[in-house]
């Protein structure tokens, strides 16, 4: 199967302020590969690592070390992000913008043409239920239609890939669902969907494979039955791979 | 190149959604309307008075919303995460870079078409002469030393995180080029050493801002400048502007963006 997503010992150290004081070590020698058309979960508890991977996919963080590459290019080339959507936790856009003109203006990014432009607007204005707030600014949005219009953002260019990080936190259950279905949509279109994630019942859901990561290393990989295998459910198997230890007396 | 042109675009945008224009639009035009409007000691020449004043109001207004509007730039990006889901589109940082300075610069060329024209107007109303190619001078000389202006700030605020500390500066620095640098080499040769040496190296290596204000040749109706003149302080303006924009992409081109 084709790696569309693949990291090789990628190794991140931020370096400290402080002098004489050693610098944090985000990710360990990280390898990872994510085959096209498939819906890869990629957990871990809070500082494991997960968003500084993210970080480098995105070419926000350079590696220390090791490599990174989507679609087989490097991602500290801008152009290894030509097929990828991107979805952040939280809302980031230009409040001034509205909804069209901020879909517009990454359309422009993308180097869409003109008529293809007005299409995918229309078709994902409609796809997230934007139509009528289109032309108001985003600054006067809900934070569900906030989060909706993030969701549009990331399909806008038609991505083969598609890395969303905490897709469904903060939002409420309809806004969920209608996350899951758009996954599983792309899906379904033989797209390949990489997301973060603290939900593991959503995960054992929709994902084919999941990675488990914990202080910087790699735990697990494998689909979700592998994972789970000799344990009650996939999040009995996530507590002992972190090393968690229950309290015997709660 | 459209990349460029999307994101200046935007910061064009958020300019005239903004009230930062206006105001200053109609302060200048106020304080002019008001300075025209009356006439100290009977002075024939009260139109040279009202053009000095309208054409320094123009200056600072230029300045302001160029420094401020650059300087807030790349910060408000980080503070608000925009940053983040535009550099994770196929956008290098050097087109951001890029990107930003040719919004903010021209939305400063819109700004001071709009002034000028209006200054046009006024004094029009009152000399009846229209020195139009004079006027169109001041304001590409005005526009290029602009452009070195907006490079500059860019280029601090890549590394002063707050837009007030980088617009606080970059205002002493283009104010204190503006006063004293004409003067620095005189005031060198009067310097013991090695401050003798240090002021006429920094006479020689700072951007000289001061030769781009063409405001006594309007007010006292000198005439133009010849052209080979004008050609080589754009020229000037354009390498000054390239080295700052290069230092700026140098800055950000390896900056840690966490989300």
């Amino acid at each position: 199967m084709t790696a569309i997503l693949q990291t090789q010992k990628l190794r991140v150290e931020y370096r400290s302020r402080e002098l004489r004081q050693a610098g944090k070590v985000a990710l360990r020698g990280l390898d990872l590969e994510v085959h096209a058309g498939e819906v890869f979960g990629f957990l871990g508890p809070n500082g494991a690592g997960k968003t500084t991977t993210m970080n480098v996919l995105l070419g926000f963080v350079p590696p220390t070390s090791g490599a990174a590459s989507l679609f087989g290019i490097d991602v500290r080339q801008p152009i290894a992000r030509q097929r990828i959507g991107y979805l952040p936790e939280l809302t980031y856009y230009y409040k001034f913008l509205t909804a069209e003109e901020l879909l517009r203006f990454y359309a422009k990014i993308f180097g869409l043409a003109r008529a293809e432009t007005d299409r995918r607007i229309a078709s994902l204005l409609k796809l997230v239920e934007l139509e009528s707030a289109a032309k108001r600014p985003i600054r006067s949005y809900s934070k569900g239609m906030q989060q909706r219009v993030g969701l549009a953002q990331s399909l806008i260019n038609n991505p083969d890939l598609l890395i969303l990080d905490e897709p469904t936190s903060g939002l409420d259950p309809l806004g969920r669902m209608k996350v899951r279905e758009i996954i599983q949509r792309l899906k379904e279109q033989g797209k390949t969907v990489f997301f973060s994630s603290h939900e593991l019942g959503e995960v054992e859901t929709i994902c084919d494979r999941v990675a488990i990561v914990h202080q910087g290393e790699l735990k697990a990989v494998g689909t979700v039955a592998g994972i789970s295998a000799g344990h009650a459910n996939l999040e009995q198997a996530f507590l002992k791979l972190v090393g968690f230890q229950p309290n015997p007396a709660s | 190149m459209s990349k460029i042109f999307a994101l200046a675009g935007v910061v064009i945008r958020e300019l005239y959604r903004r009230k930062d224009f206006y105001v200053l639009f109609v302060l200048t035009a106020l304080l002019t309307l008001a300075a025209g409007a009356v006439n100290f000691f009977h002075d024939d020449k009260i139109v040279r008075y009202v053009k000095d004043i309208c054409l320094l109001l123009i200056w600072v207004s230029a300045l302001v919303i160029a420094i401020v509007t650059t300087a807030r730039q790349i910060p408000a990006e980080r503070e608000a995460r925009t940053i983040f889901p535009l550099l994770a589109k196929p956008v290098s940082r050097a087109q951001v870079i890029a990107g930003k300075f040719l919004g903010c610069w021209l939305a400063s060329g819109v700004a001071l078409v709009v002034f000028y024209f209006f200054f046009a107007v006024i004094t029009g109303s009152k000399e009846h002469l229209w020195p139009w190619a004079v006027y169109l001078e001041a304001g590409w000389m005005q526009w290029a030393m602009l452009a070195i202006v907006i490079a500059m700030v860019l280029l601090g605020s890549i590394y002063f995180a707050a837009p007030s500390s980088t617009s606080t500066i970059s205002l002493i620095v283009v104010v204190g080029i503006l006063l004293l640098g004409t003067h620095l080499k005189v005031i060198a040769l009067q310097q013991p050493e090695p401050l003798q040496s240090i002021l006429t190296a920094a006479y020689f290596f700072m951007p000289h801002l001061e030769w781009y204000d063409l405001r006594d040749f309007v007010v006292y109706d000198m005439g133009r400048v010849p052209v080979r003149a004008v050609a080589l302080a754009t020229v000037y303006a354009a390498v000054w502007t390239w080295i700052f924009l290069l230092l700026a992409w140098l800055g950000f081109r390896r900056k840690n963006l966490t989300t």
